[in-house]
């Protein structure tokens, strides 16, 4: 009897911890598709692979108990501690150095029925400024 | 050098048991010890068994993880509420954040764990400060981060140089 209540708390637990870590996944992926430029976007990327994916394999690891397994799943949450930031460092280090200009200031997501003029002109802006570097890029390479 | 040879003996050893988990079947244990002495014997070679390559941690890191995980928490619940909001009122901000570690490990350990705290990532590090990108403007007050530094300098003994200049005014 006792072991079968310690088997329901321990599936509830890591049923909580698994919804949890699966919240801030989606969470995550909600934010790459609204947030508005690639700087912004690695922030919920980033989300996503420190508390989602630490919080699914905690659940994982309550799962499988005290185990071979579980110290596998430990070792896999200590490297994607580490391996994480440095990936997510290196990527927006690589755009800093590729002159991406980000986006600064004050923003605010559009209500339903704005118009979506200034976003349309700012993309534009946005663009026509890449193509410049782009060109300018290619400029220094010729000389 | 004797020491970095111990510590990376007995991870290399630690490892190959977790992942293999053979306990009792002699052939294959002692295979693992042969191919943790090539390992042993080919950094050897290279000569890259120095602390970079051998970084040990020791119980204050576990602490500071812990630490660490829950600043991480809650810098998560700001931004899935950032996020997740319909206005979606963000503003995205560049700072300069001084770095007082000395140490290689000290500097690696502080910006990842600005990287690790969701809604700051570091960019640029330069000599004695990280350029870092975040995403809402109160992420970026410099308390924060102070105490950040301090516990990530502290975690891996790091001499920090602001503690130093302290001491001798």
């Amino acid at each position: 009897m006792n072991g079968d209540l310690l088997h329901i708390l321990q599936f509830v637990i890591s049923a909580v911890l698994m919804a949890g870590g699966i919240f801030f996944v989606i969470a995550g992926a909600v934010g790459v598709l609204r947030l508005p430029d690639f700087y912004t976007r690695m922030h919920a990327a980033g989300m996503t692979d420190t508390l989602g994916a630490e919080m699914i394999l905690l659940g994982l690891i309550v799962q499988a108990g005290l185990s071979q397994t579980s110290l596998k799943l430990a070792l896999i949450a200590f490297l994607l501690f580490l391996t994480s930031p440095t990936a997510t460092h290196a990527v927006i280090g690589a755009a800093h150095h590729a002159g991406l200009k980000p986006k600064l200031g004050k923003y605010r997501a559009l209500a339903p029925g704005e118009e979506p003029l200034a976003k349309s002109k700012a993309k534009a802006q946005a663009k026509s400024k890449v193509k410049s570097a782009r060109k300018s890029r290619a400029k220094k390479r010729v000389k | 050098m004797i020491r970095s040879v111990i510590i990376l003996l007995m991870v290399l050893a630690a490892y190959w048991l977790t992942l293999s988990g053979y306990f009792h079947k002699p052939i294959l244990l002692i295979m693992g010890v042969i191919s943790i002495f090539i390992v042993l014997a080919l950094s050897w070679r290279m000569k890259i068994l120095d602390s970079e390559t051998v970084p040990y941690f020791h119980g204050k890191a576990l602490g500071y993880y812990v630490w660490l995980f829950v600043e991480i928490t809650k810098a998560n619940m700001g931004v899935v509420k950032a996020v997740l909001s319909p206005e979606m009122e963000i503003s995205p901000t560049i700072t300069k954040v001084p770095m007082k570690q000395s140490t290689d490990l000290g500097r690696v350990t502080f910006a990842n764990s600005i990287t690790l705290t969701p809604g700051t990532i570091a960019m640029e590090m330069c000599e004695d400060t990280i350029l870092v990108h975040a995403l809402l403007a109160e992420m970026t007050e410099p308390s924060g981060f102070i105490e950040m530094s301090d516990r990530a300098g502290w975690a891996v003994s790091d001499p920090m140089l602001g503690v130093i200049e302290q001491g001798a005014g």
